[in-house]
């Protein structure tokens, strides 16, 4: 859906993150909310009624974003810059409270 | 830790008030939820270069002088830090990296700028649609530009700004669907003083021709829908009595911005109804000083006026400041000298013309489109509430669960209003807001718990 | 005469005591009051609660179990009615025990109520069998134990509120929203009250309006002495089901937010403070050490309606019969009571002897003590 101007054909990206557990390219001064519009199937599911839902606002206005990052769950992902192997999960429906 | 005054934002508005306030000697600490300062307005202007920087004009070019002046201010800078609670007095609680606390001040400053005003429509909440600013942030983080078939739909002066951003970065978009009223989005290019930046003016011109052309320069139609399984695929609208469909991969709509009111409606501050551009803004003096002793508001918070507006605003909050502390018998020959407020009458003078222009859009909107997206509450929902209670957007949050949710009805809350006011025959200006209260953002219960008694300290 | 009855105050007690008096065919006008006005059924916690409830009233007791055996009922025909949703259910409530005296506390006001006869049901749990009964969470260090009680329930009380307004709706009563009332005229077999388009007049007036009442019914010598006090309540962002019991200040709602509360503070305000928040929290907590990850979405303080003996007022007075006034600080629990039993008595025109321990006589014989 979205691509980096900076990302060009033999050219390293800044970093690697894990999305769902897969190696997704990254770029400085990126969000979380930012990696999710690229990798596939970041979508959550939203808590009542379970639709796919993708970042909407990228300003900490609307909650679309919330993601696990790095094991903490409803993180607002469009206000946490991303950063060098980090571990993004999507957040299906309300959240687990571990035991 | 105590401050003389805690500035709440880092953009154009929070940025100047606290460089003015440290010339007074005043301790400032100055609380962003951005990781570097600049606001949304020059959100990565301190990072990005090249290509990026120069699609992204020299408006945005501007911001990186007064970063600079500010990271040099001596104001104390709290960046990727969330407030959650004001109490007066003035005691503000924080959470930055998974941990709360408390600082206190003798005066603060709300100048945490605007959002975009939430529009529903059906299918909004599919992925793909997402707002005209979300996309042009993301290219001023990580230079992501949009990819595949990229539709704009909206008003406001936005939208051909970060078009002709795109277009600069050899972006493509391929059709845009103007909601503004005539004479529409092409009159304002031609506005003296509407954009300085003439080169990519001339981009968008050049680029609104080419759509009117290719006929995917879209005007006076209705009922637009964004439709798709699991993601947008298709849009539909109706122009005259013909249906129309075309592919679609990325939405970007805007409908203009509104303040973020959350903190001074909580905080109980008098309100005045924006009827021109139908929002809530806290009432304040010629100083910025809300209803509240001490509570000052600047920038875009305080009614929208845009970047330039906000930094004088924030200059002349910073006297107000200083006089209210005691700090600056002079603060009215100051005002006066530095020009302030001819200075920002220049810079509002287009304010009236564009909302005119812009009017909020008054579409009627289909029972079935989800209203609060958190709680996933239908306009349908909404109205059948709306008309066994009284007219009030808390009875229907009561009710329905909508604005309950994580956004704390910063996405349903004027639409819930203005459904309220349509079921019951009521000017908006008669129908109130929900009832704001802290946490002003989701904070964990472990860092509340973390922060000992309050009490006693 | 305009209709049977006004009804004043569309909170949860006027809204369950109107819906009741349609129920018996009485044609009811409630009328509710501004919307700023401090609506304490907007505020409280949804617990439908038996055990300790009037631990030194034993009428009070009495009254609230039954008014819990009746809750089914009344639910199930509630929702037909009003063709709404309302989340219940009666999987029974604990009391969490922080402290081997908590625990001893606990254990003596069950056999303080169960030597009255009123409770049977109640039971003090340990530590273990409290763990076997909360299988998805692990308790924190300081639980020692828990009292239980069988007949405890839980219900979404906005739903609640909800349903009622568009049961009376659906009965053929009226509901005047925006309608503050700040006196009662009585007339020639009668009452008559102001309403935003001229007046109304009935033979039958209960005023339900919450800490308002004394203030509309002691001026016609009815005295229904009150006090308030605030309590807090703290709300998370929806979790998948942990917690299969509600619990006095902890329960997990069907829509999956969790409930923290609440705080007895002698303030009148409603401000949320975060000093309150903050003990709140420390409280859940101790509890359920994982509940520190929720996070907290909503909070809102509301202030409780409590007769000063906290025994519900049911009375009737005797200078202008057809007056009757009713508060409570149980609303929720005792919907299906006020529905059922209140209500009727109500419709007949007068209460019977045995809600005598709930009139407003007994505080004159306090004071004559």
């Amino acid at each position: 859906m979205f691509k980096s101007v900076h990302d060009k054909p033999g050219k390293a990206s800044d970093m690697t993150v894990f999305v769902n557990g897969a190696e997704t390219a990254a770029w400085n001064g990126e969000t979380v909310a930012s990696v999710l519009l690229r990798a596939p199937g970041a979508e959550r599911r939203s808590t009542v009624s379970g639709e796919p839902r993708l970042p909407y606002c990228q300003m900490g206005v609307c909650f679309e974003c919330l993601v696990i990052v790095d094991g903490v769950a409803s993180t607002q992902g469009c206000l946490v810059p991303v950063a060098p192997g980090m571990r993004i999960e999507s957040q299906h429906g309300p959240r687990e409270i571990s035991k | 830790m105590t401050y003389d005054v805690v500035v709440i934002g880092a953009g154009p508005a929070g940025m100047s008030a606290a460089i003015q306030l440290r010339k007074a000697g005043i301790a400032v600490a100055a609380v962003d939820e951005q990781a570097a300062p600049g606001g949304q307005i020059w959100r990565g202007v301190e990072r990005n270069a090249g290509p990026v920087s120069a699609a992204l004009g020299a408006d945005y070019q501007k911001g990186a002088t007064l970063v600079e002046a500010f990271r040099d201010s001596g104001a104390e800078y709290l960046p990727a830090t969330q407030v959650w609670q004001i109490e007066e007095g003035w005691n503000l609680f924080l959470t930055s990296e998974g941990k709360a606390r408390r600082i206190k001040a003798r005066a603060v400053l709300l100048a945490n700028g605007a959002q975009e005003r939430p529009v529903p429509f059906p299918g909004w909440t599919l992925p793909g649609v997402m707002t005209v600013g979300a996309a042009q942030i993301l290219l001023k983080s990580g230079g992501m530009l949009p990819e595949g078939e990229v539709w704009i739909a909206g008003a406001g002066p936005l939208p051909l700004l970060y078009a002709t951003q795109v277009l600069g970065l050899e972006g493509r978009i391929a059709g845009f669907l103007d909601t503004s009223k005539r004479p529409g989005l092409a009159a304002l290019s031609s506005l003296p003083g509407a954009w300085r930046d003439i080169p990519g003016l001339l981009k968008g011109v050049r680029w609104l021709w080419d759509l009117k052309r290719s006929g995917r320069m879209v005007r006076g139609f209705s009922d637009l829908h964004a439709e798709g399984e699991g993601r947008l695929q298709h849009l539909q609208w109706r122009a005259g009595n013909e249906q129309r469909k075309v592919r679609a991969d990325v939405l970007l709509v805007h409908e203009g911005v509104v303040p973020r009111i959350h903190e001074t409606m909580a905080l109980g501050c008098v309100h005045d109804w924006n009827s021109d551009q139908n929002y809530f803004s806290a009432r304040l003096d010629q100083w910025g000083e809300t209803s509240r002793p001490g509570l000052f508001v600047a920038g875009d918070a305080g009614g929208i006026g845009g970047w330039l507006a906000a930094t004088l605003s924030g200059e002349i909050a910073a006297l107000g400041i200083a006089r209210y502390l005691g700090g600056s018998p002079d603060a009215d020959s100051l005002r006066r000298e530095a020009g302030l407020d001819e200075r920002l009458s220049r810079a509002r003078a287009l304010r009236p013309f564009l909302d005119a222009l812009y009017p909020p859009p008054a579409e009627h909107l289909a029972d079935e489109v989800v209203v609060c997206r958190c709680e996933e509450v239908t306009a349908g929902q909404i109205r059948a509430v709306a008309k066994v209670s009284a007219p009030d957007p808390n009875a229907v949050k009561a009710a329905t669960r909508c604005g309950m949710g994580p956004c704390q009805g910063r996405q349903c809350g004027y639409t819930v209003q203005a459904l309220v006011a349509e079921v019951h025959g009521l000017p908006l200006a008669d129908v109130s807001f929900f009832n704001i209260r802290p946490p002003l953002k989701p904070v964990t219960l472990g860092e509340i718990a973390a922060l000992g008694d309050l009490e006693e300290a | 005469m305009d209709c049977d009855v006004i009804v004043i105050g569309a909170g949860v007690v006027g809204a369950a005591l109107a819906y009741g008096l349609a129920r018996k065919g009485r044609s009811v006008v409630v009328l509710d009051g501004a919307d700023r006005d401090l609506r304490a059924a907007r505020a409280n916690f949804g617990l439908i609660w038996v055990q300790g409830k009037g631990s030194d009233a034993p009428a009070y007791s009495a009254l609230t179990r039954q008014s819990s055996d009746l809750w089914p009922g009344f639910l199930n025909e509630l929702s037909n009615i009003s063709t709404s949703r309302v989340d219940y259910a009666r999987p029974g409530g604990l009391v969490y025990c922080l402290s081997e005296m908590e625990y001893a506390n606990r254990h003596a006001v069950n056999e303080r109520t169960h030597n009255q006869g009123a409770q049977a049901d109640t039971e003090m749990v340990s530590r273990v069998q409290l763990e076997r009964m909360l299988p998805a969470v692990t308790l924190g260090p300081d639980v020692v134990g828990a009292s239980y009680c069988r007949l405890d329930g839980h219900v979404n009380p906005l739903q609640l509120l909800a349903a009622l307004h568009r049961a009376i709706a659906a009965l053929g009563g009226k509901i005047l929203f925006r309608n503050p009332i700040d006196r009662i005229m009585p007339v020639s077999g009668g009452f008559r009250v102001s309403v935003s388009d001229g007046t109304l007049q009935a033979p039958r007036v209960v005023v339900a309006a919450g800490l308002a009442t004394p203030g509309l019914t002691e001026p016609l010598g009815l005295a229904m002495p009150l006090k308030s006090e605030r309590g807090q309540i703290l709300v998370t962002e929806r979790v998948a089901p942990i917690l299969p019991f509600p619990a006095s200040g902890l329960r997990q709602s069907a829509d999956g937010t969790v409930m923290i509360g609440a705080t007895n503070e002698k303030i009148a305000d409603t401000a949320v403070t975060a000093a309150s928040a903050t003990k709140l929290a420390q409280r859940a907590t101790r509890i359920i050490p994982a509940l520190g990850s929720a996070r907290l979405v909503r909070q809102w303080a509301g202030l409780r309606v409590l007769p000063l003996d906290k025994t519900p007022i049911y009375a009737e007075s005797s200078d202008h019969p057809g007056l009757f006034a009713v508060a409570c600080h149980s609303g929720v629990t005792l919907a299906a009571a006020h529905t059922d039993v209140i209500a009727p008595a109500i419709a007949n025109g007068r209460l019977p002897d045995d809600l005598a321990p709930f009139s407003n006589g007994r505080f004159n014989v306090q004071k004559c003590a």
